[in-house]
């Protein structure tokens, strides 16, 4: 959480004139709060939408279609890139449930980063197939935690079932090194990818 | 008051989008970032004050407006929205180009990230 910026206090500088954000996703625990408070330059922070979704159920005794409202928190943190440009970091809860609140924050996102955990590799599944329905290009970082099992990247990509250009890092996302290098090897994806070259 | 109403729609700021007009709301993203424009709070509900005193000390990200406010995401981008159609409140970032980041963006980004190292 330590920042050199942080004494500039909340507000973003007034040359900005260019913010841009990326998605910090995972499963239940994995370190997204962990790693975006690590990186951000202010004190992280936290919001809560109430989502509105069609039941699962639909009780049909009373032949209402049930609607059930949710809560759901994300945390985000800044970045500030240089004068003129900001990077939003934000960690959204990974659960398929919750695709209307992805949608919203996908919306304009330069891509996602997905945190895995290798005791719990098959929980990232659900996670990257919704990215691939929103079109969103990611990398994924395995979080480095203790006793966690460590594999060869090869072992690691087929369990994870990645794409040969799908980058595959390790990371400490209480490292702020560590951190910026995962996002690094994101934004080197990015550029790998067909982008305009003119805005 | 006619006239007032009449100033204020000529001010009103649309984004034009494919030759289409949008209310700014239809245009807020979480990472929109707004400033004081006009510095009046005379008129404005309690809750439109509040995110007027907050936005005086500076630029903020409608996400990071939302979390100070206490209020939700929804909710402060109706909020702001309007302040920014009546003239308290202006946009000062671009809107992110339509069809992806340009190679200049993300490169920027990438150096950015890389001095922080
Ligand atoms: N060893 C180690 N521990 C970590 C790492 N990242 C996070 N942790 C720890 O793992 C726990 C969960 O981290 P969080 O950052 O809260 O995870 P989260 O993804 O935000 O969790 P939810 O929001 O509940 O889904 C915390 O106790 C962290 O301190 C890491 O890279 N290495
Ligand atoms: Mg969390």
């Amino acid at each position: 959480m330590a920042s050199a910026r942080s004494s500039e206090g909340i507000y973003v500088r007034a040359t900005v004139r260019t913010a841009v954000k990326l998605l910090v996703v995972g499963h239940f625990a994995v370190g997204k709060t962990t790693f975006v408070g690590t990186l951000s330059e202010i004190r992280p922070l936290r919001t809560e939408e109430t989502m509105t979704q069609a039941a699962e159920h639909v009780d049909d005794l009373a032949g209402i279609q049930g609607k059930s409202t949710t809560t759901v928190a994300m945390d985000f943190g800044r970045l500030t890139l240089n004068d003129q440009l900001v990077l939003y970091l934000f960690g959204a809860p990974g659960q398929h449930r919750f695709k209307q609140l992805w949608k919203d924050i996908a919306t304009g996102a330069l891509g996602a980063l997905v945190l895995a955990d290798t005791r719990r590799l098959e929980e990232s599944f659900d996670i990257m197939g919704l990215l691939e329905e929103l079109e969103l290009p990611y990398a994924v970082a395995v979080n480095d935690f203790d006793g966690a099992p460590r594999f060869p990247e090869p072992e690691l990509r087929e369990a994870l079932d990645l794409l040969p250009e799908t980058p595959l890092i390790t990371c400490d996302a209480r490292d702020r090194v560590s951190s910026t290098h995962a996002l690094i090897a994101l934004v080197e994806h990015l550029l790998r990818r067909p982008v305009r070259e003119y805005a | 008051m006619t006239a007032n109403r009449r100033e204020r729609a000529l001010v009103r700021p649309h984004v034009v989008t494919g030759g289409r007009a949008h209310p700014t709301r239809n245009t807020f993203d979480l990472v929109t970032l707004v400033t004081v424009a006009r510095d009046q709070v005379a008129g404005l509900s309690p809750e439109k004050r509040r995110a007027m005193e907050l936005c005086r000390g500076g630029a903020l990200s409608v996400a990071e407006a939302a979390a100070h406010l206490g209020l939700p995401v929804s909710v402060t981008k109706v909020l702001l929205s309007d302040l920014v159609d009546s003239g308290h409140l202006a946009v000062t970032s671009e809107s992110p180009a339509r069809g992806g980041p340009d190679l200049k963006l993300l490169r920027d980004v990438l150096d950015g990230l890389r001095a922080l190292v």
